[in-house]
């Protein structure tokens, strides 16, 4: 089963949640970081690291040789990254999507393609849980090439939890896509309550079916609570406000290590989370 | 007209409600939410929306199927793995427009997409500027462009001092449309090894876009040898840290009230904030 944890709001426990379901379920496990703008799950689970591969985009190089500046490259370039001037092919490569069009419908076959590095991609174990990051360059702009490419070491024969970074856009669909069930985490705040919507809309687009931790509950905010029965979608755990908690996660200790009759918790939250994805395939065929 | 623009790297930090609380402090502004894809400003500012304008930005492939042969070129050429069985999976498209260049058939049609809204309103602190980015839609850095231009065309016509910017989470596209050419970048981050770590890629994405970066602390007393690595950490790298707030309820409780809480209650946090914009002010002024 493949597991993704997001939230539409920064902040609301994610990576806890995330690496806490890895350490319960301890083998057999796979946690991607897809969060590659500001991966934390390492800050964690401290794996240790056995491979790092740099992920590159394929990126235009022009032989000037061969090249008769006909303007072809620049015109089908949807990205603007291609521009020819009288004897003069200007090239912008952070616009490039690496798409690879240009190079194909040149007509004198002058462009060949390059890598240009966006980022890396990391192996490593933790225990038994396989580790995989990705982590974007600093300066660079694109972050799904480097999720996609952290998402090709997915094993399907394991249990796989994947990180996601806030928010809804392009970064967040490139990770959640293809998952089993998407765990949706969330605060009992206007905020929580206003972002998770959007992700939901997100998640439902995507047809994939989801489900709620409230993280911080406790206090008199129950809107997300209203929510959640007003579209149906299940509640499957509640994470009090505890400033043990807030304290233990300050210093990179997950809930399962630091409060470890949450283990089963998080155990019978995964099961649940097998049950409903069950179903769902049922539903489905 | 100075621009800052208040960014985290770790989501969750604080930075809408410091963007508030700063909305309700300074005069002469605008304001600018930058988090496209989940904006929350908004919900604080109460705004008065007094245009809205489609946000059209990017391409889909459309294959019209009495055309297609099914000879799976398209399939083969597209790189973004949008193309499965001769359907396009529009969340997966790119919009680049190779399979449209070399359907033999001309059975693809690159449509463009309506990928968002923005929005000019009035609150009671000054005009905001803001979006909403489609769902699953791309391009969310050209929004935030979008978004900072109308900030800056308003404070040109109407002789604003600032623009006040919410920004996004991470250091990716979005992040640097919203710190390009700004004044100054407000780092919120909090004392736990996430927000540290973090905190120190922002602060890298600052230095490529030669920004200067200033730091705040929030919820401080959660872990204070942290927070004391944070302060050695920015002093190593010359960034200065102008503010730390503690930990406190009276910012959930302005939340869930709906206010920026230096408005909510003048105890407790408030003066820290307001302690903080007269810093930010006076950098401002030297900049």
């Amino acid at each position: 089963m493949i597991l993704s944890i997001a939230s539409g709001k920064g902040g609301t426990g994610k990576t806890l949640v995330a690496t806490s379901l890895a350490l319960s379920l301890g083998k057999q496990v796979q946690i991607l970081d897809c969060d590659v703008e500001e991966p934390n799950v390492h800050v964690l689970l401290q794996p240790t690291i056995v491979q790092s591969k740099p992920v590159c985009i394929p990126v235009p190089k022009i032989d000037k040789a061969k090249c008769t500046y006909c303007g072809e490259c620049a015109k089908v370039c949807a990205y603007h990254a291609l521009a020819v001037v009288k004897k003069l092919v200007l090239m912008f490569p952070e616009l490039c999507h690496g798409c690879g069009a240009c190079s194909y419908l040149c007509p004198a076959k002058a462009i060949s393609e390059e890598g240009r590095k966006m980022g890396v991609v990391e192996l490593g174990y933790a225990g038994e849980i396989e580790f995989v990051q990705g982590k974007l360059t600093i300066g660079e702009a694109m972050a799904t090439p480097i999720i996609r490419e952290v998402k090709r070491h997915i094993d399907p024969t394991k249990s796989v939890l994947i990180d996601v970074s806030p928010g809804t856009s392009c970064p967040v669909v490139e990770a959640v896509r293809d998952s089993d069930f998407c765990l949706l985490v969330t605060e009992p705040t206007p905020f929580g309550l206003h972002d998770l919507s959007l992700a939901v809309d997100m998640v439902k687009a995507l047809g994939i079916p989801c489900g709620i931790v409230l993280n911080r509950s406790g206090g008199t905010y129950n809107r997300v609570e209203e929510y959640c029965l007003e579209v149906g979608i299940p509640l499957l755990m509640r994470i009090p406000l505890d400033m043990e908690i807030a304290r233990l996660y300050s210093r990179g200790v997950t809930l399962v290590q630091g409060m470890p009759e949450w283990r089963d918790r998080f155990l019978e939250l995964f099961h649940t989370i097998e049950q409903i994805v069950a179903e769902h395939r049922q539903v489905r065929t | 007209m100075k621009e800052i623009v208040v960014l985290s790297g770790k989501g969750g930090t604080g930075k809408t409600t410091i963007v508030a609380s700063f909305a309700v402090l300074a005069k002469n502004k605008v304001l600018c939410d930058c988090d496209v894809d989940a904006a929350d400003l908004h919900l604080l500012l109460k705004p008065e929306v007094k245009e809205t304008h489609e946000f059209r930005s990017g391409q889909t492939a459309v294959i019209d199927e009495k055309l297609c042969t099914r000879c799976g070129l398209c399939e083969d050429v597209c790189r973004f793995e949008a193309i499965k069985d001769l359907k396009i999976d529009s969340t997966a498209c790119e919009g680049c427009g190779f399979c449209a260049h070399v359907c033999p058939e001309s059975a693809i049609t690159m449509e463009e997409n309506l990928a968002g809204h923005w929005f000019v309103s009035d609150t009671k602190y000054g005009p905001l500027v803001h979006a909403r980015l489609g769902i699953a839609q791309e391009n969310s850095g050209k929004l935030v462009n979008v978004v900072r231009q109308n900030a800056r065309s308003i404070v040109q016509k109407e002789g604003f001092e600032y623009i006040i910017t919410d920004g996004p989470p991470g250091i990716g596209c979005p992040v640097i449309s919203s710190l390009s050419g700004a004044n100054l970048a407000l780092l919120v981050t909090e004392p736990t090894l996430s927000g540290m770590h973090d905190l120190e890629r922002v602060i890298g994405v600052c230095r490529h876009f030669g920004v200067q970066p200033l730091v705040c602390i929030n919820k401080y007393d959660l872990n204070e040898d942290n927070t004391h690595r944070i302060e050695s950490f920015c002093q190593e790298q010359g960034v200065e840290v102008i503010s730390r707030i503690p930990f406190d309820n009276l910012v959930t409780e302005a939340l869930v009230n709906g206010m920026p809480v230096v408005e909510y209650s003048r105890n407790g946090v408030s003066h820290q904030i307001e302690a903080m914009w007269h810093r930010v002010h006076k950098s401002l002024g030297k900049e």
